[in-house]
Order: C-alpha cells, then sequence, then structure tokens
C-alpha cells in the first residue's frame, strides 16, 4: 500500500491521543486544573490533529459529514461517531477537571472506553479488508490497541506501567510482523486463484494494462526492499520500545521522559510507514507486482 | 445504501472469454469514451500529453503468461472491469452510502453526490476495479452502462454495455445470470465459467470462460492415416496419378 | 434506506452522424454522436459491411485524434534550416502559389522532376490521376515497404491477395490457419471471424515467432523461425503431394496443373507454357486425348498426359511440380531445424489439413454454371482456409513464400470454395486483367497511362532506351522486376545520391518518411537535410501534407496542412481500395461531419485547386477554369470511363448501382445510407468467381470488367520464367549481367524457398522483429491521450533463453546492434516467443518536439526505434554494389530480415529521464503546447 503520510499521521496521532485520553478517563494521573489544561491539550491536539490529517487524503474533504450516515455497516462510520463522541465526552470532562478541579468518573470512564472504542474501529477499517492478508488479522487492533495504551501511558507518565508496555509492545510488534510477512501466502489468493489460469500451469504476469501509471498501482502497490525492510523494523523497534525503556530506566528527568516520548513517537511514525507500505493488497498479484 | 440487498430481482453481469480475447483494447476505450461523456464526472486524465500520463479507466486489459507442464508458453489477454459482486465488500465499508448494490438487477454503483472519496471502496475491492478520479475527487467504477442498457435514447438492440457492442471478438457477453436460460448463463454453465479469487468471498457476478486447451494437435508419425504415401518417388507418384485420374 | 433515483435514459446525443473511420485501412462504419455540434462518442455502424456495429479501441479514440493539440493549424513556410521546425505560418493563397510556382516550371520542362509519393494514401485512384496528368512517372504510394509481396504474389498467382482483397470464408471454414499476422488491414473483421469461428469450436493455428493477439487465442501455436515459412509450407506441400492429399478436380478444372510446359532444356522456349495462336494455354483433354485450349467447352484436362512436338517434350505443370517437391529436400525431417519445428509437428499440421479438406469436406446446394458452360448442381465446401500477412511478406524471400502458401491452399482446392479463402470484388481479377507500368515522359503533357501495374516478361520493364530506370525509385527494372506498388522507400535515398537522376521537388502526403516509416532514419534525416557544394539543399524542394505535427513536417520546406478525417470528403472506391466482402461490392464517403476549426484543406481538395493552377488537363474544363471545386465535386463527377465514376452506388437517378450517369445527389444519398453502399453477388455467383459465369456477368454489370476475364490460377507462373529465361541469355531483353545469377536463382516459376542475403550479418544471428499493436495506428497514436497511456513506451521483448544467456532481468538495458548500427533499450522477457526472436511493438518511439508531446514524454525517453538498425540496402559485399535490402522480385522492404547482437547495458545514466539511444534533437514544436489535463466532456 502507498504509505501515505496522512494516514500515518493520522493513525499514529490518533492512536496516541485516544491512548492519552484514555488515560485521562480513567484518572491517570489525577490531574486537575492547569495540569489537566496541558494534558488535555496535548490529548486533543494529537487525537483532533490526527483526525484531520485523515480528511487531506479525502476527494471531498466538505462532504466529511456524510461519512456519519453509514455506521449500520461501515466501520469508518463507526470511527466518526465514536471518535465525535469520545471527543464530546471527553471534553466536558476535561472542562469538569480544568474548570472545575472536579473529576466526573463515570463520564471519564465512558470518555476512556469510547477512545478505546475510536482505536479499535480505526483498526477495523484496516482488519476488515481482506484485500490486505497482512493487515486482515485480529493481530490488527490487537496491535492498534497495544500501541494506543503504551503510548497513552507513556504520554500519561505512567512510568511503572509504560516500561512494561513498552516491552510487551515489542515483543507483539515483532510477532505481527513475523505473521503478517506470511499473510499473502496464508490467503490462498494468488496469481493463479486472482487469474482462474493455474489449472494450465505456472502463471506470470506479462504487459500491464498500460504502460504509464495509473491509480491502483500510486494506491496499493508500494515495494519495500527486504534489507530495506529488515532495518526498518529493528529502528522502529528500538525507537519505539528499547530507547524509551532506556530513558525511563535512567533517573527521572522531564528531558530523558521528553526524549522517550519523541523516540517512541519516531519509532510508531517508522512502524506504520512500515505497516502501509509493507501491506500487499491483492490486486497487486494482477501486476505482477506486490 | 451500505447495506447490501439480500437479493436482487435481476443478477446482471458479463461474461468474458479469455479464449477468445485478443487483447485489443477496444473494451477499454469504448468504455472510456462512453462513460467520459455519460454517466456522472468524466473520466479525466493528468499529463495527458506529458511525461508521465495517467487517467481513470473502468476497464483495463492485462495479459498473463502462463506456462503449462509440458510445451509452449501461453499468453492469455485478461480484461477486468467490476464484477458486480454479490458480497461486494467495496460497498459495506462505504461510509457515506456513496456505494451501492441496486436491488433490481445488484449493478453495484456509485453515487457521486455522496462520495467524499475516501477510497477505502478501492482498498476493499480484490480486483482493482475502482479508481479515484483525480480530477472529479470521486470513486469511478463500471456502471455495467446502467445509462445505457435502459436507455430509451437508444435503440433496443445498442441496450447493451457499450464494451460488450464494442469487442470485435464476441469476448463479452452480457446478461441475467438469474435466469438459467440466458445466454451468459448457458456460456457460462457450458464452458466453465469461474469466478476470480473465489476464496476473497467477494460472490463476483461476472464470469470467465478459461481458454480451451492449447497446443493439443497430436504430433504423429510418417505412416499417419492422412499423410500415408501414395508413392515415394515422382515416378511412382505420376503412376499413381494417372491410375486416380482413370476412377475420377 | 432508499436507494438513489437514477435517470436511466439520459440524452444520449443531439444527432448521430455516420461515416466512414480513418484510424486505420480497415475503414470501419462509424456512428459520430454530436452534442452542441461537437463529437460527443464514436461507436461502429451496426448496418456497414466491414464492421457490423464493432468498433476498436483505435476507431472509439477518435474524439482523441480530431481534438489532439498536434493538428496542424494553418500552411506553414519553412523559416529556419530543414529539420530545425522553425516555421511561419502563412495565407493558403500563399502556399498555393509557392507549390504553384515550384511545380509549373517542373511540368513544362521535365515532369519527372517531381516525385510525388502518397504514403499510406487511401484515395490512391485520386492521387495517381492527378500524377498521371502531372506527366511524372514518379508516382506511388507506400505499397512497395508495405507488404507487395502478399499483393503480387497472389495476384500473379490467383488473381487477388489476402492483403484486404480476400477473405476467409468465416461462415464455414473449419480450420483457419494465419501466418506471420499481428493485426493487418483487416482488423475488426479477422477479429471478428476468429471470434465468430472460435464460438463454432473450429481451430485456428498461428503460425508466428511471436505469441500474442491472434496467436496468442490460437488453439496451436507454430513459433517458426522469422523467414522459413517458405520451407515449412514447401514441406507440407511435399506431405501433401506425397500422399496424394490433393483436389485432383480441382486443379485440373481451375489451375494450370495441366498446361502443358516445353520440357526441354535445350530448347530455347524452355520452361515456356504451350500455348494456341491467341495465346490461351494448352492442356490434353481427357476426352479425346488431344491438345486443347484450356477453356474450351466440355475439356477435361489431363494432369497426367504428356505431349511431344516435334521431339520437344512437353510436360503438365504438375508434372514439374510432383518432381520438385516430392524431393528429399522438402521432407519435414530435412526443414525442421532450419525452420525450428519439430518434424512430427509439420506432419501433424499437414495431416490436418488434410484431413479436415478432405474428411470434413461438405457440398452447399448451389447449383451454378462454371466458364466452360459445364453446370455443378452443387458447391464443394473444403473448410480449410489461411490468411497471412506481413510476417510472410516483409522477408526477401516474401514474394516466393508468398506464392508458396497460394500453392498450397491451391493444392487442397480451398480456394474461392465454400469454407476456404474467397475474393472480394473487384477481385478475382488476373494480373493480365492489370494494367503494365507506364513511364513515357512528355513535357507539359499527361504521362501515357498508369504509373503502377504488373509486368509479364522483361519487354514490360521501365527502362529508358538505355536501359536505365525510368523511375526514380528503380520499380519496374531488372533489380525488382515485379515491383508492382512502385519502391516509396528508395526515393529518398535514390534522390539524394541522385541515381538514377536527380529531382527537383518531392512532393509527399502522410508518410513519416524521417522517422517511423523509413529503414535507416538517421541516414534519411542526413540526406533530407543535405546540401551540395554551393550549399543548396540536395534535395532542392519538399512539400508535404500531414495534418498533424509529425517528425516529417520539419524537413519540409513547405507544409500543406490536411484536415482530420472528421472534416472532409473521402471515397474509398471500387477503382482502388473498396470495402467489399466476399458477398457483396461496397464502397463508402467520409464527409464532413464537424467543420474544422483551423485554416486547414483536405489535401485532396488541395489537390483539385493545384492541379487546375497547373493546367492540368484532367482538373480544368474547357476554358481551362477549375473544374472540381472540390474533392466532393470530384468525387460525385468525374468520370473514368463511360459510366464509371469514384463511387458505384446510387448513380444515374440514384437506382443504378455500378455503371451509370453521374447522379448530382449521390454524395447525400451515401449519406442517408449511413456513408456507404453495398451490392450484393447472387448466391450461385458467390464462390467460384474466377470460373463461375454468373459472377462474371455479375462482374461486367457492376462495371469491374468490361468482359468476362475467366483464368487459371497459376501455379506455375509463367513471367518469372521469363525472366530467368533472360538471364540464361535467351531473347532480345537481358539484364546486367552482375544481377543474372540472383535472377536465375530467385525468379523460379514454382514457389521455392532459398536463405535472404546473410551478407554481413556475421556475429548477428537473432532475429529482431516488430509487431503493431492493436490499439495503435503507427506514430499516430501517440498523439491520443487516451491510446497513449496503453503503449507509452516499448520495451524489447527477449525471449527466457536470451533473457538467461545474457544475464538480463526485467527492466534491464541492452544494447542491440546490426550490421547498421546499435541502439540501447531496455527489456523485457517474454516466454511465448521464438528462442532466437526478440521483438517490439512498432513506431511507438518518438522525436522529441514531436506530436505536440512534452519533451519527456515515454515516447521520446524509454520509446525507440528497431528502424535505425536497419538499412534500405545491405552491407557491401565487396562488388563495389549497394545490393538492396529488398525482395529480388518485388522490391519488397525487407524488414523482418534484420539479424542483431544483444549484450547487457548499463541503464544510461545522464540526469534527467532514463533515455534510449540513439537520442536526436528535440525539434521545435509547429503547434502550441498541450494542455496538461483532460476531462472531455462536451454535453452539458
Ligand atoms: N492497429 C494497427 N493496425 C494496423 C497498422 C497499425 O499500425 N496498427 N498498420 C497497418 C499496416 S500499414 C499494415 S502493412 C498492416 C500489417 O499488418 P501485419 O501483417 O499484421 O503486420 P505486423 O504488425 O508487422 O506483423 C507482422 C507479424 O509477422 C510476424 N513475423 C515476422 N516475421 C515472420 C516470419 O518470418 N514468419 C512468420 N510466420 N511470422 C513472422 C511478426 O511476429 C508479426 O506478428 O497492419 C495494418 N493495420
Ligand atoms: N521497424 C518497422 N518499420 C516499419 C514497419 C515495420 O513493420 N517495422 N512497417 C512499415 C509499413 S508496412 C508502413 S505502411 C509504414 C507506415 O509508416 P507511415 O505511413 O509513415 O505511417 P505513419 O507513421 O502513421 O505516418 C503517416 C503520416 O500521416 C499523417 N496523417 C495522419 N492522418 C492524416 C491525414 O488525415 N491527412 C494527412 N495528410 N496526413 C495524415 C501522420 O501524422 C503521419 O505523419 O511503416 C513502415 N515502417
Ligand atoms: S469487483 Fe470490486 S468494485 Fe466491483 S463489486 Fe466486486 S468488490 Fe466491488
Ligand atoms: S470513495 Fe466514495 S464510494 Fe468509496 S468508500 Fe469512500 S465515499 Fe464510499
Ligand atoms: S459495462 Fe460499461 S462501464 Fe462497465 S466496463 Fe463495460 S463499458 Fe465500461
Ligand atoms: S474488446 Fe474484446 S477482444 Fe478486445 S480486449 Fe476487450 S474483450 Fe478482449
Ligand atoms: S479497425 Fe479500428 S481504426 Fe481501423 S477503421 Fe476500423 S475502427 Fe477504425
Ligand atoms: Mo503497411
Amino acid at each position: 500500500m502507498h504509505p501515505a503520510p496522512s494516514v500515518i499521521f493520522f493513525t499514529t496521532f490518533s492512536g496516541l491521543g485516544f491512548g492519552l485520553l484514555v488515560f485521562l478517563g480513567i484518572g491517570l494521573p489525577p490531574v486537575t486544573g492547569v495540569t489537566a489544561f496541558a494534558f488535555f491539550t496535548l490529548a486533543y491536539l494529537a487525537a483532533v490533529g490526527g483526525l484531520t490529517a485523515s480528511t487531506f487524503h479525502l476527494g471531498h474533504p466538505e462532504r466529511a459529514l456524510k461519512a456519519f450516515t453509514q455506521w449500520r455497516s461501515s466501520w469508518l462510520s463507526r470511527e466518526a461517531w465514536c471518535a465525535v463522541a469520545a471527543l464530546l465526552l471527553m471534553a466536558i470532562y476535561g472542562a469538569a477537571l480544568v474548570f472545575w478541579n472536579t473529576r466526573l468518573p463515570i463520564l471519564g470512564y465512558l470518555g476512556a472506553a469510547l477512545s478505546l472504542a475510536t482505536v479499535f474501529t480505526t483498526s477495523m477499517i484496516y482488519t476488515q479488508l481482506k484485500t490486505i492478508p497482512r493487515w486482515n488479522s485480529r493481530a490488527t487492533p490487537a496491535k492498534f490497541l497495544a500501541y494506543a495504551l503504551t503510548g497513552g501511558a507513556l504520554l500519561a507518565g505512567q512510568i511503572s506501567l509504560a516500561i512494561p508496555a513498552l516491552a510487551a509492545l515489542a515483543v507483539l510488534q515483532s510477532i505481527v510482523w513475523k505473521q503478517g510477512d506470511t499473510a499473502l501466502s496464508r490467503s490462498g489468493s494468488t496469481l493463479a486463484s486472482a487469474t482462474g489460469l493455474g489449472p494450465i500451469g505456472q502463471v506470470r504476469a506479462f504487459e500491464p494494462p498500460h504502460t504509464g501509471t495509473n491509480y491502483l498501482l500510486r494506491e496499493f502497490v508500494h515495494v519495500v526492499g527486504r534489507k530495506h525492510a529488515a532495518k526498518l523494523r529493528l529502528i522502529a523497534l528500538i525507537l519505539t520500545s528499547g530507547l524509551p525503556i532506556v530513558l525511563l530506566l535512567v533517573p527521572f528527568s522531564h528531558f530523558a521522559a521528553g526524549l522517550a516520548v519523541l523516540s517512541h513517537i519516531l519509532g510508531v511514525l517508522t512502524a506504520r510507514w512500515l505497516f502501509f507500505a509493507q501491506a500487499e493488497h491483492v490486486v497487486g498479484l494482477y501486476y505482477g507486482k506486490r | 445504501m451500505t447495506s447490501l440487498p439480500n437479493s436482487t430481482q435481476k443478477k446482471l453481469g458479463l461474461v468474458i472469454d479469455l479464449d477468445t480475447c485478443v487483447g485489443c483494447h477496444a473494451c477499454v476505450i469504448s468504455c472510456k469514451g462512453w462513460n467520459t461523456e455519460n454517466y456522472g464526472a468524466p473520466l479525466s486524465d493528468q499529463d495527458a500529453y506529458g511525461s508521465d500520463p495517467s487517467g481513470t479507466f473502468l476497464n483495463r486489459v492485462h495479459s498473463f503468461e502462463v506456462q503449462p507442464q509440458t510445451g509452449a508458453a501461453q499468453l492469455i489477454h485478461f480484461p477486468k472491469s467490476c464484477l458486480h459482486c454479490d458480497d461486494a465488500p467495496c460497498v459495506t465499508v462505504c461510509p457515506t452510502g456513496a456505494s451501492y448494490k441496486r436491488s433490481e438487477d445488484g449493478i453495484v454503483l456509485v453515487n457521486e453526490s455522496d462520495c467524499i472519496g475516501c477510497g477505502l471502496c478501492a482498498w476493499a475491492c480484490p480486483y482493482g476495479a475502482r479508481e479515484l478520479d483525480q480530477a472529479a475527487g470521486v470513486m469511478k467504477k463500471c456502471t455495467l452502462c446502467v445509462d445505457r442498457i435502459y436507455n430509451e435514447n437508444l435503440p433496443e438492440e445498442d441496450r447493451e454495455p457499450a464494451c460488450v457492442r464494442t469487442c470485435p471478438a464476441g469476448a463479452r457477453h452480457f446478461g441475467d445470470f438469474n435466469d438459467p436460460n440466458s445466454h451468459v448463463s448457458t456460456l457460462s454453465r457450458d464452458r466453465g465459467g469461474m469466478d476470480l479469487m473465489p476464496e476473497q468471498g467477494t460472490a463476483p457476478v461476472n464470469k470467465y470462460l478459461p481458454p480451451r486447451p492449447k497446443d493439443a494437435l497430436p504430433e504423429i508419425d510418417v505412416l499417419a492415416p492422412f499423410l500415408t504415401p501414395v508413392a515415394e518417388t515422382p515416378k511412382g507418384f505420376l503412376g499413381w496419378l494417372d491410375k486416380t485420374l482413370e476412377k475420377l | 434506506m432508499q436507494q438513489p433515483v437514477i435517470d436511466l435514459s439520459p440524452h444520449v446525443s443531439d444527432e448521430v452522424r455516420k461515416t466512414t473511420c480513418y484510424m486505420c485501412a480497415c475503414r470501419c462504419g462509424i456512428n459520430v454522436h454530436l452534442k452542441d455540434g461537437k463529437v460527443a462518442y464514436i461507436e461502429g455502424n451496426r448496418d456497414h459491411p466491414v464492421n457490423k456495429g464493432v468498433l476498436c479501441a483505435k476507431g472509439s479514440a477518435g474524439i482523441m485524434q480530431v481534438n489532439a493539440p498536434s493538428r496542424l493549424r494553418a500552411p506553414l513556410k519553412r523559416v529556419g534550416p530543414r529539420g530545425s521546425g522553425e516555421f511561419e505560418e502563412i495565407s493558403w493563397d500563399e502556399a498555393l502559389k509557392i507549390a504553384t510556382d515550384w511545380l509549373a516550371p517542373i511540368r513544362k520542362n521535365n515532369p519527372e522532376k517531381l516525385a510525388f509519393f502518397t504514403g499510406r494514401d487511401q484515395s490512391q485512384s485520386f492521387t495517381s490521376f492527378w500524377a498521371q496528368n502531372f506527366g511524372t512517372p514518379n508516382y506511388a504510394a507506400h505499397g512497395g515497404f508495405c507488404s507487395v509481396n502478399m499483393a503480387t504474389a497472389g495476384i500473379y498467382t490467383m488473381g487477388g491477395a489476402f492483403w484486404e482483397f480476400g477473405q476467409p470464408d468465416w461462415d464455414h471454414t473449419k480450420l483457419f490457419m494465419l501466418f506471420g499476422v499481428a493485426e493487418d488491414h483487416d482488423s475488426n473483421p479477422i477479429k471478428m471471424g476468429i471470434g465468430k469461428i472460435k464460438a463454432r469450436g473450429a481451430r485456428v493455428i498461428g503460425v508466428n515467432p511471436i505469441r500474442t493477439g491472434y496467436n496468442a487465442v490460437a488453439d496451436d501455436w507454430v513459433g517458426i523461425t522469422p523467414g522459413t515459412d517458405g520451407l515449412f509450407i514447401l514441406s507440407m506441400v511435399h506431405c501433401l503431394i506425397k500422399a496424394g492429399k490433393v483436389d485432383l478436380e480441382y486443379l485440373a478444372q481451375f489451375t494450370n496443373a495441366p498446361v502443358l510446359v516445353n520440357s526441354d532444356p535445350d530448347s530455347d522456349d524452355f520452361g515456356l507454357l504451350l500455348r494456341d495462336e491467341n495465346g490461351k494455354e494448352l492442356v490434353i483433354d481427357r476426352t479425346t486425348g488431344q491438345l486443347a485450349r484450356f477453356d474450351q467447352p466440355g475439356v477435361r484436362p489431363d494432369l497426367a498426359a504428356t505431349h511431344r512436338i516435334g521431339d520437344i517434350e512437353h510436360r503438365p505443370v504438375f508434372h514439374l511440380m510432383a518432381d520438385q517437391y516430392l524431393s528429399d529436400d522438402y521432407a519435414p525431417e530435412a526443414v525442421a531445424d532450419r525452420c525450428g519445428i519439430p518434424a512430427p509437428r509439420i506432419r501433424a499440421i499437414a495431416a490436418e489439413l488434410a484431413r479436415v479438406a478432405f474428411e470434413e469436406a461438405f457440398e452447399l446446394d448451389q447449383p451454378w454454371t462454371d466458364f466452360r458452360g459445364e453446370k455443378h448442381q452443387t458447391m464443394t465446401g473444403r473448410p480449410v482456409s489461411f490468411h497471412a500477412m506481413r510476417g510472410i511478406s516483409a522477408h526477401a524471400n516474401g514474394f516466393q513464400t508468398c506464392r508458396a502458401l497460394h500453392v498450397l491452399q491451391i493444392l487442397l482446392g480451398t480456394v474461392e470454395v465454400p469454407g476456404g479463402f474467397r475474393f472480394k470484388p473487384p477481385y478475382p481479377k488476373p494480373a493480365t486483367a492489370h494494367p503494365k507500368p507506364h513511364c513515357k515522359v512528355t513535357p507539359d503533357a499527361p504521362l501515357d497511362g498508369p504509373h503502377l501495374g504488373f509486368v509479364h516478361g522483361p519487354e514490360d520493364l521501365v527502362l529508358r532506351p538505355d536501359g536505365s530506370p525510368a523511375r526514380i525509385d528503380k520499380a519496374f527494372t531488372w533489380e525488382n522486376p515485379m515491383s508492382a506498388h512502385g519502391l516509396m522507400h528508395m526515393v529518398i535515398s535514390n534522390a539524394h545520391a541522385g541515381d538514377p537522376y536527380k529531382i527537383d521537388t518531392l512532393f509527399m502526403y502522410m508518410a513519416n518518411m524521417s522517422w517511423n516509416s523509413s529503414m535507416n532514419t538517421r541516414g534519411v534525416i542526413d540526406m533530407l537535410t543535405d546540401t551540395d557544394e554551393n550549399g543548396d539543399y540536395v534535395i532542392p524542394r519538399i512539400i508535404y501534407s500531414d495534418a498533424y505535427s509529425s517528425e516529417m513536417v520539419a524537413y519540409a520546406d513547405l507544409i500543406l496542412p490536411d484536415t482530420t478525417y472528421l472534416e472532409r470528403h473521402d471515397c474509398i472506391s471500387l477503382l482502388d481500395r473498396p470495402i467489399c466482402e466476399a458477398d457483396a461490392a461496397a464502397d463508402a464517403i467520409r464527409w464532413p461531419v464537424i467543420e474544422p476549426d483551423r485554416d486547414v484543406r483536405g489535401f485532396q481538395s488541395v489537390l483539385c485547386t493545384l492541379g487546375a493552377q497547373l493546367g492540368l488537363p484532367g482538373f480544368i474544363n474547357e476554358d481551362g477554369s477549375q473544374k472540381y471545386k472540390d474533392y466532393g465535386d470530384y468525387i460525385v463527377n468525374h468520370i473514368r470511363k463511360p459510366g464509371i465514376g469514384p463511387l458505384a452506388g446510387f448513380r444515374g437517378d440514384g437506382s443504378q448501382s455500378g455503371r451509370g450517369e453521374v447522379n448530382p445527389d449521390q454524395l447525400d444519398r451515401y449519406i442517408e445510407n449511413g456513408g456507404f453502399f453495398v451490392e450484393h453477388i447472387p448466391a450461385e455467383a458467390s464462390y467460384y468467381k474466377p470460373w463461375n459465369a454468373a459472377y462474371q456477368d455479375w462482374a461486367v454489370n457492376m462495371g469491374l470488367f468490361d468482359s468476362p476475364q475467366p483464368y487459371l490460377f497459376q501455379l506455375y507462373c509463367e513471367p518469372l520464367r521469363k525472366f530467368q529465361r533472360a538471364a540464361e541469355g535467351k531473347g532480345p531483353h537481358q539484364p546486367p549481367d552482375h544481377l543474372r545469377d540472383r535472377i536465375k536463382s530467385t525468379m523460379a516459376p514454382l514457389p521455392i524457398w532459398y536463405e535472404t542475403d546473410q551478407t554481413g550479418n556475421d556475429g548477428f544471428s537473432i532475429h529482431a522483429l516488430t509487431q503493431r499493436p492493436m490499439a495503435m495506428y503507427h506514430s499516430w497514436g501517440s498523439q491520443n491521450a487516451w491510446l497513449r497511456q496503453l503503449h507509452g513506451h516499448n520495451p524489447l521483448y527477449l525471449p527466457t533463453k536470451l533473457m538467461r544467456e545474457n544475464a538480463l532481468q526485467d527492466g534491464d538495458w541492452a544494447r542491440v546492434s546490426s550490421p547498421h548500427g546499435s541502439i540501447t533499450v531496455p527489456v523485457l522477457e517474454m516466454a511465448a516467443l521464438n528462442d532466437n526472436t526478440v521483438w517490439t511493438w512498432n513506431a511507438i518511439g518518438k522525436r522529441k518536439g514531436a506530436w505536440a508531446l512534452d519533451e519527456n514524454a515515454p515516447e521520446a525517453t524509454r520509446g525507440f526505434l528497431l528502424n535505425h538498425l536497419i538499412h534500405e540496402l545491405l552491407p557491401p559485399k565487396g562488388d563495389g554494389l549497394r545490393w538492396a535490402n529488398s525482395d529480388p522480385i518485388t522490391g519488397q522492404a525487407a524488414w523482418f530480415d534484420l539479424k542483431v547482437a544483444i549484450e547487457k547495458a548499463p541503464a544510461p545514466t545522464q540526469p534527467g529521464p532514463l533515455q534510449s539511444s540513439p537520442s536526436f534533437a528535440a525539434l521545435k514544436s509547429p503547434v502550441p503546447a498541450a494542455p496538461k489535463d483532460l476531462a472531455w466532456k462536451v454535453g452539458k
């Protein structure tokens, strides 16, 4: 898949933002007033910023509201509802904390749940796609949730939670990658099944339908070199989990914590880049490309 | 309209004959022509005369080489447009309801005025049958020429998809798969019409007829019945000729 | 939720205008849908005899041709040096004045100093009429570099050729064998036919080194080694004759197999046919055992009996054939390696031909009467049919190969019978019914007759009294005696060399000679721009008519911009290349369905004016005024012979076909009828046309001939023997000595196979071919925004074996060299390809600056031409002569004889896009830059 910056940005930051909102919703850290304001601002900047980024890749952003109509069947529509609901609820919850130093726990839990649900619906947009076997797996929501929660814990300053979470995330991500590498071959979709020509013999893509490029190739076919991918994975793991763990283990300083967060974000962006760039859409089979 | 109808009255679609498609791209261009002028936004082209031309097409013809266990490699031309799937994943993912499957005839369409151009339906389609038009910002796909097949401004015989009407080799057939006696149902039955990527669970309506066995002419030896020499030498041959002419 | 309500019956168009497509020479009928007076959509015309409603990609993309930014806008006068592309737009008055000022003195003094060559002209009966009136012998269209081998071999052998002039009996054939065709002129009919017979379960066999297109859908593919088809075919002939699987009845009645040949090597007339005093071929009648005219009523020609006159033995042609083809040299085992086809497979195909021809024979319940007056109750079908084109004809042994194929189908008795190959009117028409070539130049007067035609012996050659060539292209000379279409590919190099003489003005029409239609493109560019010691161009003046900003435009001094095909009148006439079917005579028109929005004029109309300004007799009235206002006027009012004009339909009061007075409303009647006219052939006349009395009468009525012309198929081609005989030193007309051996060895009267001249090919062993993409027409497709996305650049396809041997992978680059030059190009692997053949799509590569494309367009960067590797002359043999890279019999350009060597090359690394080589400096575009994006919708 084409690793579109808008989508990488969107999933990374909305994940982090909603992750942080989860923690804020359950009262971790128990902030109020100006501190709460700072935390909520951070969370909203990330979540709303991410959501806004996602509209950049729309052909008609001005019609975005129409995306709310199909919640019965469309995960994207559900995501829209969850996000708005979570943001609205958490806004009330946050306002109470900031302005009235009051924590409305029920609202907080509900908001946290909706925030989690938002991340889940986002992940389901990808998970539901049988066409992209690497994504079409229970691991995808697990991973999105894990990223959001880990990032949330980190941003929420829950170091004791964050350290094991970061480690677990690294393990989970590694497993998911490994599993993902064979997803296409396990999916049963091959050039033979795509063309129905398998019974005759070995099928190979010959001339493409057009010598030039097209929307499909731009959107769905992106080839990452194997060596390149392995290197990036390592970098992603180090940045997402390795470096932050080290930075969190050294005696606490705001600077180190800041660095840990920065490193984590860079790591998640790298992992997300890989998430898209390494995802192979079955349509690539028709073009002899993956 | 993101939910799929439980069933459709008709099940309109195409049968594409891989045994006769010569890969001429006639269907590609007539489709482009008709759909540029008709249903919805024109199919645009970017950098049309430039170094990196690219445009929206609703039908594209691939080609594949197949190497059998023994014998020469084969080349198969392979047109591909929307298969109007019964279980169309492109419809159910659509957040706006712009994508829908018509309950009358099963045609999968995009209502362009509702489409936000999110691209998700194209992601969901295994076949690459949807393309986001770069000028209009909306999703384009094969309409099965819904604006031809019922069009009372066209003579009756022209109420078929543009690509079917134009295909010089007669490799494209249009009809109702719900009618077991229709031309398309019969063809598909007789010739082993197949689904593309059945494992994707899309239940495509369009069927592909596999190429017939190739290079099947048996290699024969000197004394094949049809080539048994009447004589080995010119002289012998002329003798045979004399005798045979007597009998004529 | 509710489904949206959509308009299922939208307005389709304001008006449909029916005309004829021009995106190739197939000439399909089209319905042009107009909205607000603009072209909205083009589809096939269902009533049209050629395409019956279907349309190919090019035809459907016509709308993008009509709005192409590359269209020329006004007459152009060159202001920079030739080849720079610097022009000034001028008025038509000025353009016509320049042309007249250049041409009038030539006509007055030396008409041969004008060379008028017209490319892939669809109005040859008109342009040749103009040239004949001008008085120059130097006129031809493109046939010489296209497929003249196919045309002449067919016409000399059976009075008609595959090339446009015939078709398989798609309704009855059960085995269709196709040699060397990628697309051909009959684009849509062949596709329709293949679709039709495959639906019936008939077998298609494709003989082609490359398995794409038709060959990809063929049930059996024969990946033959290029240039060896003749051998393969004659090997099948060997098998069939040996097994007696030939149609003796058919051979005896309808061919010259029973005609007697002088078989005494010592006789002066050795090898000539025995004729009576009126020149009629003689046979032995089986009933009487006596000599008889072949067409004598009641005669039963004997295939076996010999005849002695004095001590001179005369043997029937069929004896000679048995002698020749039963030789073990033609046994499958003997040819298998050279052809790259295993011997058992050759046998298998021969056996299948025999099986289908004889076991699946059938009778049509249709009585008919033959030319000898004999009545037949039925027509016997032999459902085997063949078709072939440039794959066999564009080799220097192509004429004989095409003849071999015709002999094969005649032996099977499958020409002009149900299920076989059928002619389309005006064919069948034997070579003897065609004119002979004319060359007598008289200053200030027309030529003495048509330029092109068929020679029947050395006495018909087009030579000047001193024996030197009379034509600039050296057509009809000892070098290529039977060059019935001229040799357009030699015009520029001969004119440049002043050999046989210098010319003053080169006038060309729709031929991209400085690019894809020339061999040795770089050399041709140099010749066009070369100057003499005074600094004057060696070819002093060049006038050119094109509709678009092609590569050739830059090399002309005066450009006459043509309209596009929807903006003018045209005539697809029975006088040259009509749209007939085997069952019908048909012709068609084009008419201006839209008006040009530029200062352009139909070229033929321009010729009407120019002809009048030059005072050409055919173009002025008695008072000297212009005779034809424009081409439309000519089409209606021109009279070729009494009662016969360019169009056969709606003559006289509108009810007459073929012959009839001028009908002033003729064009309107055509337009009402959908742009065409069809006259069906009666059922009893529909097969056996060369010998069918009913057909012959019908053809006379239609004005195709003036009297019945029944004839025999020429298995043995006597004119060839006459040239051979001259080369043996017999007769008054003698070839130059250096050509004797070649004429003796190649011009054999029974088809032979010979290896083409391999001089200079040491180290170059790989065959390199081009194929036409179905969706592109030569160079024009690239200016079409839709089509160029299909074929925007062209890789060189290599077979798996050569990829491995050269350690190449898809996307790598290779240096491809020939004895003449080298190119560096991207490669792709193809498995379904002859092991020793590489190929690419034809004419995709473009010159930078042409066609209103961006200079970095892929066509101009990665795209390439194979033409840079092909020379119009063979490498020097050391005899001081340069031999043409042409068939020695017809002069057909031998495009496909090219042999190359291949080595891996680093991908080009200069900055900017990857660039194939050679690359040429950009031309300055005579048209403004094209728009970036398109979203073409004319309605609403
Ligand atoms: N779409 C389209 N149609 C066209 C044209 C076009 O440019 N585009 N051009 C028109 C013109 S001008 C012409 S002349 C015709 C030509 O029509 P074709 O005769 O079909 O010409 P080519 O495309 O040159 O194809 C030649 C074929 O011969 C094969 N071949 C080459 N050498 C040999 C050989 O030795 N033996 C055999 N058996 N095969 C061989 C090649 O692989 C190729 O498939 O097409 C006309 N129609
Ligand atoms: N390597 C290789 N080279 C080949 C061949 C091959 O097989 N291989 N094939 C050869 C053969 S068979 C042929 S026929 C030639 C074809 O070669 P050309 O006849 O040169 O074909 P085009 O490139 O189409 O050029 C025709 C010109 O006509 C112009 N034109 C188009 N429409 C109109 C119009 O309406 N009016 C006027 N006045 N001009 C118009 C175009 O702009 C173009 O400049 O190529 C030959 N060259
Ligand atoms: S082919 Fe693709 S676009 Fe068409 S219905 Fe099926 S999934 Fe949807
Ligand atoms: S691109 Fe349009 S049709 Fe496709 S899913 Fe998005 S809104 Fe629906
Ligand atoms: S049915 Fe119509 S829209 Fe669909 S591919 Fe054919 S021409 Fe295009
Ligand atoms: S028009 Fe017909 S033959 Fe040509 S590519 Fe399309 S399906 Fe194949
Ligand atoms: S074959 Fe195509 S380009 Fe040629 S005349 Fe017919 S429709 Fe036009
Ligand atoms: Mo040609």
